[in-house]
């Protein structure tokens, strides 16, 4: 029973630190902009897809391997704003109150072609990121592989810049400040599209960063874009849409729930648990756990 | 209906009365120098489907640079079925009803095989699969024979697979290592349901008692709690059946150094790209294969292996080997029947005597339970088990075909071996 309380902890905190760094700029961006890119999911696996191939196509080292993937995902997610999420913003051949849903249709749309491209290319079979460190160590009894604390630890150090970056820069700040009240940052003379091109390069770097951890630590094929994006759509919905510190938090209620249920009931059954909650928040509190609106 | 339109379709109906007509006057002869079609529906995106239309192409352009079959060349029409079912079954009817083919390959999945069995009655086309599995496919044959005797299994069912399994567990892991216990872990799918009843019957014939069978869910990403689970119940081997998943369970066990070994199905890895797409995790694991790079099963493995990976640069998977004998024994029986007629077909696929990449191909008897199965045995087929070395396919198994001794990476614990 001990060990297997501590698995659970451990495997739980790797995970869930995962989604969280997974979410956050999900969130961030659905705060600042309102867009919720439904591509998220091809953007991470993307990422996976090219530090993979970079290892074994230019034979680069790991961290080369790492430093590409990281990249391409931000290439491809900033790729994504400018081709896709921008010219739907700026039309006027739509009407605003329907920019949300042709920019949610859009960006799913991309997603499934991006996954399209990736399985062509590169196979459906799964792909995994060369782990910067190898081996195990042993935590309170518990065989951990390295890589596993190595992905928490940079994970948080991601988030914890990040905090800094928003809470502690002027650029950051007008960052935080368009997420509350776009309209009054626009009187303060600042431009809201540099506040989303600079929102959309961060989501860039994290989903780089998160997709070559997840690519390391589990490995993704095409098939994962579906579930990856559901999964961050989940986390900040159980957060409160546009939260981050709600994203923080429901990344681990779900990387938990998931983990718990996998051990202790089964591995089959992990996504179900989490959804239910989904559901039950839904009805008890549809603005989510930290949710403004 | 405006007049250019009714002059076009009136022409048009005037020109398909006329090709109606030279049709009925054509002599026959004219018919059989048109090509024979084989149709091959595979999962182009994934590894091991992809060499399925590769190997047929590759025996079909053999085939006619030796002449054709009675001067008749052979052509393939290849369909990406996207690893799904559904458009299987379109690609199968546009392969019948539209392209005319006279024969088709389809699929590694004993799920997509399966939904396309009742279309090759009702479509009278001949059927061959390289890399389904399920014994189901066989049996469904047995109860409605008129109907689905145009389905040929043309790869090893999963008893079978099983029984070739435990063989070489005996010499390999009981003679060898001392054996004793296992786990038999197997991803939830049509294949493994009869893989895994005859695991639970060939491992305590052979001295290993099951201690746990754990079906593990095709989209699990995180084997930590499974791999937890079964360290805790302390067997001397894990025995797999792994199909769709690969990459992930392989990896998972490499990083978390899961002291047991791994033995049995692992159809990934026959893959020769599978040490890149696991970064090399899969040194040690051990899989069981009818075929495998370095292995003359036959004579014309290694011929068939070098000619592949010239022109495609890889090797073959494991049904590109079934793939491309199929293609073969095919066109064999097409010479034979004298005929493309489907049920002339049947009857000479039923008479196949042919050695191919894996062994000598024969069909079991229309009164097998598993009719048009393929007979596994020391005198037709046997099958191999294999290791990765030091990114190599290692031949462990049988001893007259190995080219390797046993090896398995440092975090590796042999309990009852010690």
């Amino acid at each position: 029973m001990g060990v297997l309380f501590w698995q659970i902890l451990i495997d739980g905190f790797a995970i869930s630190s995962l989604y969280a760094l997974g979410a956050t700029g999900f969130a961030l961006i659905f705060g600042v902009s309102g867009v919720l890119n439904l591509s998220h999911g091809a953007l991470m696996v993307a990422a996976v897809v090219a530090a993979w191939a970079a290892g074994n196509d230019l034979h680069v080292g790991p961290y080369a391997g790492a430093a590409i993937g990281v990249a391409i995902g931000f290439g491809a997610t900033l790729l994504t704003y400018f081709l896709i999420v921008r010219p739907l913003q700026q039309t006027r051949k739509i009407r605003e109150e329907e920019k949300e849903i042709f920019i949610l249709t859009a960006t799913l749309l991309w997603g499934i072609m991006l996954q399209e491209l990736i399985a062509y290319f590169y196979t459906n079979n799964a792909k995994t990121v060369a782990p910067i460190v190898q081996g195990v160590v042993s935590i309170v009894g518990v065989r951990t592989p390295a890589n596993e604390i190595f992905t928490s630890v940079v994970c948080w150090i991601v988030i914890g810049v990040l905090w800094l970056l928003v809470n502690r820069t002027r650029a950051g700040k007008a960052v935080l400040a368009a997420s509350m009240n776009p309209r009054g940052v626009t009187l303060m003379g600042i431009e809201l599209s540099q506040v989303y091109i600079a929102v959309w390069a961060i989501y860039g770097v994290l989903v780089g960063i998160a997709g070559v951890l997840l690519g390391m630590f589990l490995g993704v094929s095409s098939y994962s874009v579906g579930p990856l994006t559901a999964s961050a759509f989940s986390i900040v919905v159980l957060g409160g849409l546009g939260s981050v510190s709600g994203a923080l938090i429901a990344a681990y209620v779900v990387g938990y729930l998931e983990t718990v249920t996998a051990y202790l009931i089964s591995p089959a059954y992990r996504t179900i648990p989490p959804l239910l909650l989904l559901v039950a928040v839904m009805y008890v509190r549809p603005r989510g756990l930290l949710g403004r609106r | 209906m405006t007049k250019p339109f009714r002059r076009a379709a009136f022409s048009a109906f005037g020109a398909s009365a006329a090709a109606f007509a030279l049709a009925l006057v054509t002599p026959a002869s004219a018919q059989s120098n048109d090509p024979i079609k084989i149709g091959v529906i595979a999962e182009a995106q994934a590894v091991a489907g992809a060499s399925i239309p590769q190997a047929a192409q590759l025996a079909a352009d053999e085939i006619n640079a030796a002449g054709g079959v009675n001067g008749r060349k052979i052509e393939i029409i290849s369909y990406d079925n996207h690893s799904s079912a559904a458009e299987s079954v379109r690609a199968f009817q546009r392969a019948a009803n539209e392209d005319h083919v006279n024969a088709v390959i389809a699929s590694y999945i004993s799920e997509v095989v399966l939904a396309l069995e009742p279309w090759t009655g009702r479509l009278k086309t001949v059927m061959v699969t390289p890399g389904a599995a399920s014994d189901v496919i066989t049996q469904n044959i047995a109860k409605d024979y008129n109907n689905l005797k145009y389905t040929f299994h043309g790869y090893a069912t999963s008893t079978s697979i099983a029984d070739a399994t435990c063989d070489a567990a005996k010499d390999l892991l009981v003679k060898d290592l001392h054996m004793k216990s296992a786990v038999v872990m197997s991803e939830d799918a049509a294949w493994t349901t009869p893989l895994d009843v005859e695991y639970l019957n060939c491992l305590p014939k052979i001295g290993i008692k099951v201690i746990d069978h754990i079906r593990v869910s095709p989209d699990t990403t995180d084997f930590t709690p499974i791999y937890n689970k079964i360290e805790g119940e302390k067997p001397d081997v894990m025995i797999t059946g792994i199909s769709h998943v690969g990459v992930q369970p392989t990896v998972q066990w490499k990083q978390q150094e899961v002291p047991i070994a791994m033995f049995g199905v692992s159809s990934q890895a026959t893959n020769s790209s599978f040490w890149q797409d696991t970064n090399g995790a899969v040194e040690g694991v051990l899989y069981q294969s009818f075929a495998g790079p370095g292995v003359a099963v036959t004579p014309k493995t290694l011929p068939f292996v070098a000619a592949f990976n010239k022109r495609f640069g890889n090797n073959p998977s494991y049904a590109g080997y079934t793939s491309y004998d199929e293609v073969y024994y095919i066109a064999d029986a097409i010479k034979r029947a004298g005929s493309t007629d489907p049920d002339k077909l049947v009857e000479a696929l039923e008479q196949t005597d042919y050695v191919g990449t894996i062994g000598r191909v024969q069909f079991k008897g229309k009164d097998s339970p598993n009719p048009h199965a393929l007979k596994i045995g020391p005198d037709t087929i046997t099958g191999l088990m294999l290791q990765w070395q030091n990114g190599k396919q290692v031949n462990l198994w049988p001893e007259k075909v190995a080219n390797g001794k046993l090896k398995f990476p440092s975090f590796i614990k042999l309990g009852a071996a010690n």
